[in-house]
């Protein structure tokens, strides 16, 4: 039996229209339930204070540090790493098996639960590199988490830019590197700079990989060496331990907040560099 | 023939020269001089390996992987091919037009003094200069000198052309090397590119690949006719044109082939 194809088509608008609208229902709902329930507590003394009787009273003040310097730390590392191995891998080699199981490996690691890096992490760096819970560690563990992101969408972004470009530049006299610096990176930017802010989306939504690392330490970091506590872990901790159901929420209003601000900059800029280079 | 072309200097000499794509064998012992300040025409069926022999020439081809090449390529005394030739060096002297115009998403400025950038020259009053001549060179200064800010793709595609002309002419290469310059243009802006060609041969030397026998007896003063990754004849444009020896080159430019 043959269905009409206008009746398919109006089924298939109806039904992709339908998830589209229930998906942004689902998340309308997630965002303003948790502003609702958090925005109150949420005031300037709120952001700017340090935590009382374990989060109970006071701010969130040292949570922001910890926030903002974990992933700042963790993208300084693994930025130029992953992208210099994904020019590597698309430009300096050939299509070989090695290079195949390499970007079979980045898969897999991309795939991983992140509790899984955060264990790798406190082996590796907390115990046996002894750097204890610091921002040190838990900046590598996450390093480590995102790379494998950073270096499937660079590698992407790179095999995006037309070929051509790259005979032109080899005519016109250039080396490899003077190649990949001028003319592919450049091209390659927006891509690679949409990976960069997924891996920051990811840091500091961050629990599992950073609690075991960096620990969860309220007080104000002085050296990398010290341990912090992320808005992401101290919003868990204080709702798993019911310690207080709205500063929890104040948190976690204002991460949302704060991703949001984030994500609107990125793009915002990526518009301006767009149009600059037309 | 012979005569007068030794009278003339030989600019490049390709000498038993044999060209594999992996196990496909592309050229079969290609040999043609290059006319100092002269334009070349290479012209033949589509596949027969006109832009495969034109690559050689600056060793673009050595970029895909898996090409052999054998044989001997002579930029002015010196095997490009051999040793001692430091590659980036030979593609300065060596330019390339593509097919299809292709700027870098660049301001017109920035696409003109690429190639002097990355020699590592950053005076900037001279990359005015330069970027002038050039402009000047490729007949297009007067239309874009208000706007070398503005990228360059948004710029007709025959100015596009030209500006990668002038992107060329701004490193001063002693050979341009043009796969169908014209294949993009319309008529019109064909008519203007084969004018400039003319012009700039009087100060370079000039290979072109065109698959329009038209432009090729037009513009050149020597002809060689490929088929198949051979070349069959090798002449006086005029020659080739009127009296081919070969009758596989009578059979093409009459119209006869396939
Ligand atoms: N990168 C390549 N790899 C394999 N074969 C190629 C490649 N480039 C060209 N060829 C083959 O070599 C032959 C000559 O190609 P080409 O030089 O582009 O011809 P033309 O410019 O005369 O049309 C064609 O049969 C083409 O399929
Ligand atoms: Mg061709």
């Amino acid at each position: 039996m043959r269905i009409n194809p206008r009746h398919t088509q109006k089924g298939a608008v109806i039904i992709l229209g339908g998830a589209t609208i229930l998906v942004l229902l689902i998340l309308a709902f997630i965002i303003i339930f948790i502003l609702e329930k958090g925005l109150p507590v949420v005031n300037l003394q709120f952001l700017s204070s340090k935590p009382r009787d374990l989060g109970r009273a006071g701010g969130i003040f040292p949570t922001i540090i910890g926030t903002i310097i974990l992933p700042v730390v963790a993208l300084l590392i693994a930025t130029p790493l992953g992208v210099f191995t994904s020019v590597y891998l698309s430009e300096y080699t050939k299509e070989t098996t090695l290079t195949k199981v390499i970007r079979f490996g980045t898969d897999c690691l991309a795939g991983i639960p992140s509790i899984i890096f955060g264990l790798f992490g406190y082996i590796f760096f907390v115990i046996t590199l002894q750097m204890g819970w610091s921002i040190l560690a838990g900046s590598l563990t996450l390093a480590v988490m995102v790379l494998p992101t950073i270096i499937r969408t660079s590698e992407e972004a790179i095999r995006a830019v037309p070929k051509v470009y790259r005979e032109v530049s080899f005519s016109l006299g250039a080396s490899g590197w003077q190649t990949v610096k001028k003319v592919i990176l450049p091209n390659a930017l927006p891509g690679i700079v949409t990976g960069v802010m997924l891996s920051i989306g990811r840091s500091i939504g961050e629990t599992a990989a950073v609690i075991f690392t960096a620990g969860s330490s309220l007080r104000i970091p002085t050296t990398a060496f010290d341990s912090v506590r992320t808005m992401a872990v101290h919003f868990y901790i204080l709702a798993r331990e019911g310690i207080s159901q709205e500063n929890a929420y104040g948190t976690a209003a204002t991460l949302i907040i704060a991703v949001l601000i984030i994500n609107l900059t990125a793009y915002w800029l990526m518009n301006r560099f767009i149009a600059r280079r037309g | 023939m012979a005569n007068t072309m030794a009278e003339i200097k030989n600019k490049m000499r390709v000498e038993g020269l044999d060209l594999y794509y992996g196990k496909f064998h592309a050229l079969t012992s290609v040999s043609m001089p290059v006319q100092e300040n002269k334009i070349t025409a290479l012209i033949g069926p589509s596949g027969c390996g006109k832009s495969t022999l034109l690559r050689c020439l600056n060793r673009m081809n050595d970029l895909i992987p898996g090409t052999k090449v054998t044989g001997q390529v002579m930029l002015d005394d010196q095997d490009i091919y051999g040793q001692a030739m430091e590659v980036t060096d030979l593609r300065k002297r060596v330019g390339m037009v593509f097919q299809r115009p292709n700027p870098f998403p660049l301001s017109i400025y920035e696409n003109v003094v690429y190639g002097l950038k990355v020699a590592g020259f950053r005076n900037r009053k001279m990359m005015d200069e330069v970027a002038e001549r050039s402009l000047k060179g490729a007949w297009m200064w007067d239309y874009v000198k208000d706007k070398l800010d503005q990228s360059a793709l948004e710029l007709p595609l025959d100015q596009q052309q030209r500006l990668c002309i002038a992107r060329l002419l701004a490193i001063e290469p002693e050979v341009i090397l043009m796969d169908e310059p014209c294949s993009a243009l319309d008529p019109i802006a064909t008519m203007k590119v084969e004018e400039l060609m003319l012009e700039l041969a009087k100060n370079y030397t000039i290979v072109i690949v065109t698959h329009n026998m038209q432009q090729a007896s037009r513009v050149s003063d020597y002809t060689g006719y490929m088929l198949l990754g051979k070349m069959i004849e090798f002449n006086d444009t005029r020659v080739i044109f009127t009296k081919p020896k070969e009758k596989l080159t009578e059979e093409y430019i009459s119209g006869k082939y396939g």
